[in-house]
């Protein structure tokens, strides 16, 4: 998958999903706080991260990530490993 | 000892998603019963079953809202929106006094099933997601809709086989009379999804005439063959007529009172015994006569044991007096959890539009019937006392008796 298609996909669950206004979604917006994100939301995020990428997040994968943008380069690279193995 | 009058009634239910619609399928003898072939396709042996649609809560509710909430929940969720309306019960209420919720439900087979079905795939439990632990629990409506609505009194789920919903109108009652409640959310909530009633099924308890649906559910005909399986749900909101008159509320009826019983004999097979001592309870509670009741919205599912049971048992308290009884789940099928709740609903409706819904499908009475004053078709009644009765597995038995308020 390419960057475009990683964040095309992404923006489309969190909307889907999550129902999150698009036009908060910038690469600079706090992931978290746009989301509302509480402890149970992350598990959601787990979920469809898995059913989107097929791959599964690990809890402290999040403390790394911030912002829209850390979000997707996170899935990126993990695409991106998955790939290449 | 407070007097408990009902403010507010809902239904989501096969026979209508609005008062209205389950209004006039009462007064027009309408079947809710459809042949569902994917049943089949299961190796269910009857493929018959209430027909309960699905609610859109996209729009009415958030996702963090919506994710908890099992099927049982969903029904609830409706049936409760619009008993709070008939209640004139806003949030800011709710938000500001102690209103409480007790709601009838005794399975969550559907979404436990499939959240299993994902754990087995994925062998991971992260992955059934946020949601799966609150649906599949027993407690997924009383858990949701005290959430959503903010409720800050007694809140639990009853769970009595298919005696749920009236018990949980009956507890919801002496709390409000022994003053420990002023308002309190009562009703029944019952799953439709092919994972539910398998096991039922399997007991041969239903009824196999497929060709003609809606002809089916027989309660009280000689004729009859098994119960249908039905669902949905049916809110009830009880209130101290204290708070309701201090509310300026419209008051639908009074709970008189609240008769109970367990067999303490078969799991499965009813007792003449159990269900008199329940009805006699109910008589001596509300302080009346059996001649006083004008109707009685009898518990009949059409199986040939149990209609022979509740006929008995009917006869030997209002034999002499031939109070007219029907069985609601001619049309219905058998609403199980929710069902006790649906027809103190059901019979509300009756009482405000003086009629009595037909037992549709009654033809011909069998030896224990013919004692019994059914009305098989829709007639015109003033209704000042109803009793409605509700009995379960493990012999649990309630029987609920309302007045007209005046």
């Amino acid at each position: 998958m390419t960057e475009a298609e990683i964040i095309k996909t992404v923006n489309g669950f969190l909307v889907e999903e999550f129902e999150v206004d698009e036009a908060k979604i910038t690469p600079e917006a706090n992931l978290k706080e746009t989301l509302e994100l509480d402890s149970l939301d992350y598990v959601d995020l787990v979920v469809v991260i898995e059913s989107n990428f097929g791959f599964k997040v690990k809890g402290e994968d999040f403390t790394t990530i911030h912002t829209f943008s850390d979000f997707y380069n996170y899935c990126y690279k993990k695409v991106q490993e998955k790939e290449v193995a | 000892m407070n007097r408990v009058v009902i403010t507010g009634i809902g239904a989501w239910s096969c026979l209508g998603k609005t008062l209205d619609e389950v209004k006039e399928s009462l007064f027009t003898g309408k079947s809710g019963i459809i042949f569902d072939p994917a049943r089949k396709e299961m190796g269910y042996r009857s493929a018959l079953t209430g027909f309960v649609e699905r609610p859109q809560l996209k729009g009415l509710l958030d996702r963090r809202q919506r994710i908890g909430m099992a099927e049982p929940a969903e029904y609830a969720y409706m049936a409760t929106l619009e008993a709070l309306k008939v209640a004139g019960i806003e949030p800011d209420f709710m938000d500001k006094n102690e209103v409480g919720i007790i709601y009838g439900n005794d399975s969550v087979a559907g979404a436990t099933i499939e959240a299993n079905d994902i754990v087995r795939a994925k062998k991971d439990t992260t992955l059934l997601g946020s949601g799966a632990i609150f649906q599949t629990m027993n407690c997924t409506a009383t858990m949701n809709l005290s959430t959503i609505f903010k409720l800050k009194g007694i809140n639990y789920t009853l769970g009595a086989a298919c005696a749920s919903g009236s018990h949980s109108i009956g507890m919801g009652y002496l709390m409000i009379k022994w003053g420990l409640q002023q308002q309190v959310i009562c009703g029944g909530t019952q799953e439709i999804n092919n994972y539910t009633f398998g096991a039922f099924d399997g007991l041969s308890a239903f009824s196999i005439k497929e060709d003609e649906p809606g002809k089916a559910s027989k309660p009280f005909d000689k004729d009859r063959d098994g119960l249908i399986p039905s669902g949905g749900a049916a809110t009830v909101i009880l209130e101290s007529l204290e708070s309701a008159q201090k509310r300026g509320a419209t008051i639908l009826a009074e709970v008189l009172g609240y008769g109970f019983s367990s067999n303490g004999e078969h799991i499965s097979n009813s007792s003449v015994n159990g269900q008199t001592r329940s009805l006699a309870m109910a008589l001596r509670e509300s302080n009346i006569q059996a001649k006083e009741v004008d109707y009685i919205n009898a518990h009949a599912t059409s199986t040939p044991g149990g209609d022979r049971v509740e006929a008995q048992a009917i006869c030997s308290i209002f034999g002499e007096h031939n109070t007219p009884v029907s069985s609601t789940k001619s049309m219905t099928g058998h609403e199980c959890w929710m069902a006790g709740a649906s027809e103190i609903v059901y019979s509300t409706l009756m009482m405000q539009n003086d009629f009595i819904a037909p037992n549709i499908n009654f033809e011909n009475p069998d030896e224990d019937s013919r004692k019994l004053n059914i009305i098989a078709e829709t007639k015109k009644a003033n209704l000042t006392t109803i009793l409605s009765n509700s009995f379960g597995f493990g012999g649990t038995n309630s029987t609920l008796i309302i007045k007209k308020f005046t």
